[in-house]
């Protein structure tokens, strides 16, 4: 299976011959371009017109970073797998409430499902817990009698604060977290959350692109607004399953700690050590491989995030309804 | 030439696809194409640009047939990675044919190297190969034309499919 790459030192990206070479200042280091599913890019990297030419012409998603490791952008290749019948197709599913509604409505409670479960697993050993999976559990009632994508995304928006409530008590205080607040983030939890939400999303986008679905078609957000808005609807699903579990691991086993985080800018950004301890956790957890009884196969989870892409594009031609990933382990 | 005027192009792609798997011509009509996650497809690539390559290779005609090489008696070279072909490839070759006759090459025949396990197998078109041919030129149009593929059915080969995992996730 090909690997992700994950760069955070700073080097050259260089093309030489068909292999990708990162150029240190003490050494090189090759990556064979048949190993490459995506790059992530965190440190100050220089790369040239060759080098981009390369990883396009093989189909290779490149993820920037800044400085503070926000996510800032995507190199997309151009699209080779196109299906016009699909677009058409998946633009009259949006064009049509009823039906964008339908889609919206699964992708929602099936992230709940998603949330509750990480809630209830954590209610075994923490009594306060019992009263905020009621709490979730009667907001999401309200996602079956949504009747405009407002009111559904309203739903969620509740249904994810009693969530991030939870926090707190799951992971012991040990930063406080409060409330969510994003762009920029004001504390530790925070960043860690954004960090790991970024991550997902473009785990997802690099998974989309293996597929004919267009990425800027969406349903639960609205299309194509600033970002790959189709990759935002299915991180819904995953983000409970990849980011959060890896972040309630990080934080309760100590892996990261305070100093991780800068503390100049008030501990809202991670340090270069933070993110990579953050994404080894991350992408060990995409490569986990599971049982998968539909396939009677193991797959690994960011299979799941392919078939997820299948299921929709199955559903947007019409063959079967989509089923969102409701983690059953 | 009636393949030709058709409104829906057959190529040799679709042949293959429709003896093997008609959910799977479905997909690939609607071009849902999987083929390129699948490993066995790359190994494939790879065997037939390691052999012959000397020869001038992958000839496409009116793009609608793509033969991997054709030698100076008119005869069509094709290589596989495998031991033995399906049906489906025996038809895609055995159109080949079929089309180069219509077009008006003489003696025309096909040699199949399976260079992996070094043998190699010779096929002619027989009238009962047109007539499975000519029917399933009209299978296919009808195919292409429906908006849904036929229900999934579990095969064993299914397993083996580039599109297993769009079938059955």
């Amino acid at each position: 299976m090909k690997r992700n790459y994950y760069i955070t030192k700073n080097c050259e990206l260089k093309r030489k011959d068909n292999t990708i070479y990162l150029e240190y200042n003490d050494g090189r280091k090759p990556i064979p371009i048949n190993d490459i599913e995506s790059i992530y890019l965190f440190g100050e990297i220089t790369l040239n017109t060759k080098a981009i030419n390369f990883l396009c012409q093989n189909g290779i998603t490149v993820h920037f970073f800044n400085y503070y490791g926000f996510y800032t952008g995507s190199l997309y290749p151009k699209e080779t797998l196109l299906s016009g019948y699909l677009i058409v197709n998946q633009v009259q599913n949006y064009l049509d409430l009823d039906k964008r509604l339908t889609i919206s409505k699964e992708l929602i409670r099936t992230a709940s499902h998603n949330i509750l479960k990480n809630v209830k697993y954590y209610k075994k050993r923490i009594d306060e817990l019992t009263d905020k999976v009621y709490r979730i559990e009667k907001e999401a009632e309200n996602i079956e009698n949504a009747k405009s994508i407002s009111e559904l995304m309203g739903c969620e928006g509740r249904i994810r604060s009693i969530y991030y409530s939870t926090f707190d008590e799951i992971m012991g205080s040990k930063f406080e977290f409060k409330t969510r607040v994003m762009n920029p983030p004001d504390n530790e939890m925070n960043a860690l959350i954004s960090f790991g939400n970024s991550l997902c999303y473009t785990a997802v986008l690099s998974e989309i692109y293996r597929t004919q679905l267009n990425p800027t078609i969406s349903y639960l957000h609205e299309p194509g607004e600033r970002r790959f808005s189709l990759a935002l609807d299915i991180s819904e699903v995953f983000k409970p399953i990849l980011t959060d579990r890896v972040l309630f691991k990080l934080v309760n086993e100590k892996i990261i700690d305070k100093n991780d985080f800068d503390e100049t800018l008030n501990f809202c950004y991670l340090k270069e050590d933070g993110r990579r301890k953050f994404i080894k956790e991350f992408d060990d957890k995409l490569a986990t491989t599971i049982n998968y009884p539909p396939l009677n196969r193991k797959v690994s989870y960011r299979t799941l995030i392919r078939l997820e892409c299948y299921k929709l594009v199955k559903h947007i031609l019409g063959i079967s309804q989509y089923k969102g990933l409701k983690m059953w382990w | 030439m009636e393949i030709l005027t058709n409104e829906v192009k057959i190529t040799g792609v679709k042949i293959n696809y429709f003896f093997y798997c008609k959910r799977q011509l479905w997909f690939f009509t609607h071009h849902i194409n999987m083929e390129s996650n699948s490993i066995d497809v790359e190994i494939g690539k790879e065997v037939h640009e390691e052999y012959f390559n000397r020869n001038k290779k992958e000839i496409a005609i009116d793009e609608i047939i793509a033969v991997d090489f054709v030698d100076n008696n008119g005869i069509i070279h094709e290589t596989k990675k495998g031991k033995k072909l399906d049906r489906g490839d025996k038809y895609q070759i055995l159109y080949y044919i079929y089309y180069l006759q219509n077009k008006g090459v003489k003696n025309s025949k096909a040699v199949v190297h399976f260079p992996l396990y070094n043998k190699k197998e010779e096929l002619e078109l027989q009238d009962n190969d047109i007539r499975v041919l000519k029917n399933a030129f009209k299978e296919i149009t009808e195919i292409e034309k429906s908006d849904k593929p036929i229900e999934v059915q579990k095969m064993s080969k299914c397993n083996r499919c580039s599109y297993y995992e769009l079938c059955f996730s």
